[in-house]
Formats: C-alpha cells, structure tokens, sequence
C-alpha cells in the first residue's frame, strides 16, 4: 500500500500544472470570445484562488511521492509530535 | 461529575453552538437565495446580466474570503479561546446581515450602495470563516471521545437546517405582504426582502446572550492553565510539515468532495429545478425544502455510525454514490419536466397579448402569455416579450422569453424524492467530517489547522460549484447536464485520495 501511496504522488504532482494550465487556456480563450470586465473578473477571480491550491497539490503529490504518509498517527498520542520538527 | 450532569451539559453546550451557527448559516444564505432581487435593487439594471453576475460575482467572493475568515479567527480561537472568538464571529455576521437590510438602493445612492453591500458580503464571509471551525472544535472538546461524531453531528445539520430556514422565511415572506399574491410578490421584490434579513438581528441577540452563559471548551481551559497554547498557531499549523500534510490530506481527501457533494445536492439541484427544468419559483425552492426537511436526520444516523465504524468509508461511499449517479439523477429531473415529452391539450391553450406603448415613440412593448396544459397535469406559462416597431419589416432580434412550469402533484413527489437522494449523499460526506477533522489535530491549534481545509474545500470547491457548472452550461451549450462535470471530476479525485491515504482509524482517546 505504502509503494501506492508513493507512486500516486507522481501523479498528483503532474496534475497541479496540467489545472493550471487547462485553466489558463479556458480562461484566455473564453476571455478572448467574450470580452468585456465581467469574464476578466470572473476569470481573474477563478485564476487567483485555484493557483494557489494547485500548488498544494503539487506540495500534497511530493509528500506523498517522499513517503511522508506512509504512516498516519494512530492515536492523539501521536499528534502533539509536531512540536519538534518544523519544515 | 455524574454521567446525567455531564449529559445535561453537552446538550447545552449543543444547544448554544448549533443555534449560533445555523444563524450564520441563515444569514449567509439568504443573500444567496436573494441573488436576482438583491441585483435589481443594487446593481445598474441598464444589463440585467451583468446585474446577475456581479451579485454571483459577490457571491463568490463571500465563500472567496471564508479561508481568510478561518486564518484570522482560527488563530485567535487558539490563542485566546473558542468561546469570545466564535461569539465575535457571530456579531459581525448578524451586525453585516441586519446592515445589508438597512442599506438604500442603487436608485437612491448611486454607487456606494453596492460598495456597501459588497463590504458587508465580504464581512460575512470572514466570519463564517471563523464560526464552523469554532462551534465543532468547540462541541466536540466537550463530548465524550466515544460519541464525538454523534455529538458534532448536530452542528452538522445547521448549515443545511439554515438553508432551509432561509428558504422558508423568503417563501412565507413573499406570500404574506398582500392579500393578492401578485402584489405581494411585488412588495417583496420592491422592500419586503429586506424583512429576511432584519430580522437576524432578533435571532443573534438570543444567540449572543446565550453563548455568553457558556463556559470555555475545558480541553482549550486546561491548556491554557497548563501554559501550553500555541504561540504562533499559523506557524504550527502550515510551518510543520507533520501538520501541514495533515492539513493538506484533510483537503484533497475529504472537505474537498465534500464541498462539491453539499453544493450539487443542494444549490445547485435548486439552481437546476428552476433554471435548466424552468420548473416555477415557489414549487423549485418547497421541493428542496421537503428533500432536506426528510434527509436532515440522517446527518445524526450517519455522524453516529461512524462513531461505530469509523468516518472514512461512510464519506467517501458519499463520494462514490455522488459520481455514479449524478448524471443519471440530473437527467431524471430533466425528464421530468421537459414539456417535449409530455402531450399538450391545443384546446386549453391561451394567448394573450399586451401591448404598452413607449413613451416618446411610435413602438411599443408587446407582451405575449402563452399558457399550455397538457394531460399528464403539468401547465407551463411563457411570457415573450419584445418591441413591436412602427417601421415595417424592423423586428427584435432576440425577444425576451421566460418559461415557468407548474408540475403536476405526481411529478412534484419524483422531484422530492430525487432531491432526498442527492442530500442523503450529503448526509454521508458531511454528517462524520467535523469528528474527522477534530480528530486529526491537537487541541492548541485545532481551530486553526481544521477551519482552513474545511473552508477551502467547502468554501472554495463547493461555494463555485453553482457558478462553474452554470458557467460550463453557456460554454458547452447543447448539454443540458454539463455542469456536472465540475463536481463529479473534484468529487473523483477525492475519492481516489481518500480511499488511499485516509485511515479508517477509530480513536477513543482524542483528548490532548
């Protein structure tokens, strides 16, 4: 399970530019069909707040691809350990 | 204490919690429900469609700023307590609800009314930001780690029970401003929306006085006495990676499906009813009313099981159920009202024309009503409006048509029913998430760590979910069902994700 877990990080990772980049395109090609300061709005909106969330999910695809879920905490025991160790 | 005094208190606790947010949620949906009246009241009416648009555009920003909303107010329910930072929450939302009813229209103020308007919008935002992740954190510190998903289920149900209550308030309202019901619709689009929104301010009054008898959460009470809250609760959340993965799972493996599932199965399916079915205004809002009035208990049967079982397999069946049968459940509503399937009685259909002379001008604004039965029971009534020019040969381009059907009583049931379906997924997703999510975290930075993925995916994927899937149906424009593309691909790769990284983990002892 764990070398599952590692392997869809991969595609996780792939994903995050290929949003963005399927968002990019819609939104230039719609923007050019109907211009005007709504779509731009509306677009620019949609641009703003999924980019960055892409990148997270490209953050998500490399935790995962380097194993960092590989194991879970199992119990509340477990959750106060991230004291100790910053990024 | 004893297990009856204990009992007692946590449904005070409940109590308190869940009035207060099924407040916030009330009052962040009527604007919601309101969208075109709000838009005629506050935006140039010169383009109705760019009137619509900037009201869903202020829509949009309001969920926009909810993850603002659980930064700002998650940090300071960590650093000086749930209780005065989810009462905050609660007197901005009712304070900018209550203002948005006194704000002057667009013919009286000019620009600055939807300036104000959009200030309040975006205010309100930031404190629902602040008031989920508060109530649950907040009830489930004081439930027994056994029953916690039972326990925070109730505050589960008020954001759906808060669309329901605007839903309900916006219907009576319409209908009780005159003894005609046509002059009273008229009332209610000219003033009467305002009385939705004033009277918020009575509801969060009784609110505020009760959540100022409650006692700080005793998990977040003995931290603080120990000297052990966070610091710095954003740098704990986001800057340990140990967390931040948490944060990130929480995310992409759960909040954000459930965000789209919550939308689709009930903004959305309303939005549908009554703009793609073209079924009539108070028979598409009393359909969802009904759907979520039957699905409603099923939060606390689902939140309860997974007390039992475990949260993960019940959320994501709500995933897998959502992707398998959306499209064949959006194309039954179709069905049910599309009048090319159904036998017109041509001897009970009537016109009737309406011409109203322009002033200033030989043309004049000719109203066609056409209303048609057919045998089945169902009757559509459509208006085409358009200029009737004095110069020969000249006509309208693109008359303005509106279509409304009124379904039969037989037709009325199959539509409820579906929509009891679609909010039972939404039972499923929802009813266990903020256990899960509580479970994830440490108490010293709980509000923080769970508000942002819960408002992310349920603010952000789920609150665009009606304006995507509206937007993929102008762009795609021959599939009548396309919107759901949006959903069904987020709902997916969520339910990829959770299936594989989740645990199904059952932990009685979720109380540092």
């Amino acid at each position: 399970m764990n070398a599952i877990k590692r392997y869809a990080g991969l595609i996780w990772i792939i994903l995050g530019p290929l949003g963005i980049h399927y968002l990019l395109q819609t939104a230039s090609s719609e923007i050019a069909k109907k211009p005007g300061i709504d779509t731009q709005i509306q677009w620019g909106v949609f641009i703003t707040v999924f980019y960055p969330i892409a990148i997270g999910f490209i953050l998500f695809g490399l935790y995962a691809l380097e194993g960092n879920y590989d194991h879970l905490p199992e119990a509340s025991s477990e959750l106060d350990d991230y004291d100790a160790k910053p990024l | 204490m004893s297990d009856n005094n204990q009992t007692k208190g946590i449904w005070k606790v409940i109590g308190a919690s869940s009035l207060g947010t099924l407040i916030e949620w009330y009052d962040f949906y009527i604007f919601g429900s309101l969208a075109v009246v709000i838009a005629n009241q506050f935006f140039p009416k010169t383009n109705p469609t760019a009137a619509l648009l900037s009201t869903l555009a202020t829509f949009a920003a309001g969920f926009i700023v909810r993850p603002f909303g659980a930064l700002v107010f998650g940090r300071l329910g960590d650093l000086v307590g749930r209780k005065y930072t989810f009462l905050l929450t609660l007197v901005l939302m009712g304070g900018s609800t209550f203002a948005i009813g006194c704000i002057p229209g667009y013919d009286s103020i000019g620009f600055l009314a939807p300036i104000l308007v959009l200030v309040l919008r975006l205010i309100q935002g930031l404190a629902l930001g602040g008031e989920y992740g508060g109530a649950a954190t907040y009830v489930a510190e004081h439930s027994p780690a056994h029953r916690r998903g039972y326990f925070t289920s109730w505050i589960q149900t008020t954001a759906t029970l808060g669309l329901f209550i605007s839903l309900g308030v916006i219907l009576l309202t319409r209908h009780w401003l005159d003894a005609d019901p046509a002059k009273s619709i008229a009332k209610f689009n000219d003033w009467g929306w305002r009385i939705p929104f004033l009277i918020s301010i009575l509801l969060v009054i009784v609110s505020i006085y009760i959540r100022l008898r409650m006692a700080e959460s005793p998990m977040y009470a003995k931290l603080k006495t120990e000297g052990k809250t966070s610091v710095n609760p954003l740098k704990e959340s986001f800057g340990h990676k140990a967390n931040l993965k948490m944060v990130l799972l929480a995310l992409f493996g759960a909040t954000m499906g459930q965000g789209v599932v919550w939308y689709t199965g009930q903004f959305y399916a309303q939005s549908f009813i009554e703009n793609v079915c073209k079924v009539e205004f108070d028979q598409s809002r009393t359909i969802l009313i009904w759907g979520i009035l039957f699905a409603t208990p099923f939060f606390v049967v689902f939140a309860s099981l997974s007390d039992k079982i475990g949260r993960k397999w019940i959320m994501l069946s709500g995933m897998l159920l959502a992707v398998v049968s959306y499209n064949y459940l959006f194309t039954s509503l179709f069905n049910i009202a599309d009048a090319k399937q159904k036998t017109e009685i041509v001897a009970n259909t009537k016109n009737e024309t309406t011409m109203k002379a322009i002033a200033g001008s030989q043309d004049s604004i000719r109203k066609l009503v056409t209303k048609t039965y057919y045998t089945d029971g169902m009757s559509m009534l459509q208006t085409k409006t358009d200029t009737a020019y004095a110069t020969a040969g000249k006509t309208t381009k693109k008359p303005l048509v509106v279509i409304s059907k009124t379904l039969n009583s037989s037709d009325y049931w199959k539509m409820v029913g579906i929509v009891f379906i679609l909010i039972l997924y939404v039972t499923l997703v929802y009813g266990p998430i903020a256990a899960f999510l509580v479970e994830l975290f440490p108490t010293k930075i709980r509000y923080t760590s769970m508000s942002l993925p819960y408002h992310i995916g349920n603010g952000v994927f789920g609150g665009l979910t009606p304006f995507i899937a509206t937007l993929l149906t102008t762009i795609y424009v021959d599939n009548k069902i396309v919107g759901l593309m949006y959903p069904i691909i987020i709902a997916t790769i969520c339910l990829v994700i959770g299936t594989i990284y989740i645990s199904n983990r059952i932990d009685p002892d979720v109380d540092r």
